[in-house]
């Protein structure tokens, strides 16, 4: 590897009636979420990425220059993989064909990923002989996956791989990504328009809207701006990485320790102790105490600081972002109660943690 | 050999070659016009198209003038020491290629405009260049499209008539192809001859059109939803 890790990538192109014009540098490793609404142009930023759509600019993956100015590698000459919305497999190539489609066309020593690695980790070991019109849409969403990894890339991309397939098949490859995300060294750049799943696979999210970068950083931090560049409005909330730290059994009940504090979550998932969970708090779920009032229902009292109050973004509301520890939170409160509690920057108090969703 | 064999020889042998250059030809042609968006595709197609309407004797009127002693073709190919190509066995090869060239890019170029984009797109991000996408997914998928254009070449250029009878005339064992003997037959009122040969020519037709519809059927690829 040469030169610095990371992407770079810089665009513009345009349509009758859309402009694309982004320049970020993203990280490179882990999962990179594009989010945002139809048309905001995530999959056109993608296909420029894989230099199936032609745009100025330039763009170097960890060290690797694709694109300077006018010079372009052809879209079969560079070490990515691409994932489609829909499903895209071969028709007339059963699965295991299908599968080795990629994997025969690059040189041997460059291939990091074994067909049986791919299969095992995608769960197709039944499937090999099966031509494509035989399988389940989640199962042919599988081989695409598999089949982009075995050509081992330096860059894997995927646009909306789960958009076109019901709940249950979403919730059958769903492990698969995460067993990706976990065992792959290399960036992912992940287009979608669904909070669960940015939340649930996504390291560092970049907001786009009308072509352009609104907002981008990683998923923690950038979902704790009181600004709310998402515009998530009622699903405003923060996504916090916690290990299981004690089982209760008596009560079915489970410790979740963050860096900074801990939750308390029903014990219903089979967690086991020192499993790494994310969890889901919504801002709408905080509510914040001056003092420690015990004798109440909510499970989970939190200390926190006061870190910033925003109170400009819709009549009535204020979002107010909380730290405990260096984990930050936000909480969606009447402007009222900021009033009536005095909240100020800086000042301690406690969190009252009504509800925390696992999403993973 | 007799007469009646040499002609079918003759005829099958001029179908064979035709359809063989034809498809070669016609291939990059039709991918062309499946896929191009320049604004000369559509006067580019109605050429193509043109031997469909015109009556072969037109055609075959100016590829006589235009292949004779005074055409530019004919001064061209007598300078490469070639000859002149009317009444020979390789003018009527071209003049087939020329008649039946409809046959063969169409049903390509159908075949190829119903291929999905995204599967290319797909190739191409698997490491594949055009060349090698050309021929493990355009090829394949469009099996079906070169089994009709074959096919069809060939047996529009066995039942061709009137443009052989311009510029290959009757001449056995070099242009006296099926078609002219069964006229030639009944010109002389040997309708005996005449029967025998066209009762052959009707049974073929019609066995290579079932064989091309049943295959058809078969050679579907199958499309995923």
């Amino acid at each position: 590897m040469t030169g610095s890790r990371g992407i770079q990538a810089r665009f513009r192109c345009g349509f009758e009636s859309f402009r694309l014009d982004v320049d970020l540098e993203l990280p490179g490793s882990g999962v990179t979420a594009l989010f945002g609404h139809s048309g905001c142009g995530k999959t056109t930023l993608l296909r420029c990425i894989a230099g199936l759509q032609a745009a100025e600019g330039a763009l170097t993956v960890n060290g690797e220059t694709w694109q300077d100015g006018a010079r372009s590698l052809p879209v079969h000459q560079r070490s990515l993989a691409y994932v489609f919305q829909e499903t895209s497999l071969f028709p007339h190539l059963n699965v295991r064909r299908n599968l080795t489609y990629g994997f025969r066309r690059i040189p041997q020593a460059r291939r990091r990923i074994s067909f049986d690695q791919a299969v095992t980790w995608l769960g197709l070991g039944h499937l090999v002989t099966r031509m494509p019109d035989r399988l389940s849409g989640g199962e042919r969403q599988r081989v695409a996956i598999a089949r982009a990894l075995l050509t081992s890339p330096d860059l894997l991309l995927m646009d909306e791989p789960l958009s076109a397939l019901d709940a249950r098949s979403k919730q059958e490859i769903m492990p698969y990504l995460e067993t990706l995300r976990d065992s792959l060294a290399i960036p992912i750049l992940y287009v979608s328009h669904s909070t669960a799943e940015v939340a649930r696979l996504a390291d560092h999210i970049v907001m786009m809207d009308n072509g352009r970068v609104v907002a981008e950083g990683p998923l923690q931090q950038t979902l704790a701006r009181t600004d709310q560049p998402f515009g998530l409005e009622e699903d405003a909330g923060v996504i916090i990485e916690a290990v299981i730290g004690q089982r209760d059994q008596q009560w079915h009940l489970c410790r979740a320790d963050f860096n900074g504090g801990h939750l308390w979550l029903r014990d219903d998932a089979a967690l086991a102790i020192g499993q790494r969970i994310r969890l889901q708090v919504l801002a709408r779920d905080i509510s914040i105490a001056l003092g420690e009032h015990t004798e109440q229902t909510t499970q989970n009292l939190v200390p926190a600081t006061i870190d910033e109050i925003a109170s400009d973004l819709s009549p009535g509301t204020s979002v107010v972002r909380l730290v405990a520890g260096a984990t930050p939170f936000l909480a969606r409160i009447t402007s009222r109660s900021v009033h009536t509690l005095s909240l100020r920057p800086g000042q301690q108090v406690w969190m009252q943690v009504k509800s925390v969703a696992i999403v993973d | 050999m007799g007469p009646e064999w040499q002609a079918v020889w003759l005829t099958l042998k001029l179908a064979g070659i035709t359809t063989i250059l034809l498809l070669i030809i016609g291939t990059p042609l039709a991918w062309w016009l499946a896929r191009s968006q320049h604004w000369s595709r559509q006067p580019v197609s109605a050429l193509i198209a043109l031997p469909l309407v015109l009556p072969p004797t037109v055609l075959g009127f100016y590829l006589l003038i235009v292949m004779g002693p005074d055409g530019l073709v004919g001064r061209l190919t007598e300078q490469l020491g070639l000859g002149l190509l009317p009444f020979t066995f390789e003018g009527l090869v071209i003049a087939s290629i020329i008649y039946s060239l409809p046959f063969t890019v169409q049903p390509l170029q159908n075949s190829f405009m119903t291929i999905d984009q995204r599967l290319l797109e797909v190739a191409s991000t698997l490491r594949a260049s055009p060349r090698d996408r050309f021929f493990t997914v355009v090829l394949p998928m469009a099996r079906p499209g070169f089994l009709s254009a074959a096919v069809l070449t060939f047996a529009h250029t066995v039942g061709e008539f009137g443009v052989v009878l311009m510029i290959g005339g009757n001449i056995p064992g070099e242009t006296k192809v099926l078609s002219v003997a069964i006229y030639d037959h009944v010109e002389a009122l040997d309708y005996a001859s005449a029967h025998w040969l066209a009762a052959g020519m009707l049974a073929f037709s019609f066995i290579v059109l079932l064989s091309l519809y049943s295959l058809n059927g078969r050679l579907q690829p199958g499309v995923v939803k």
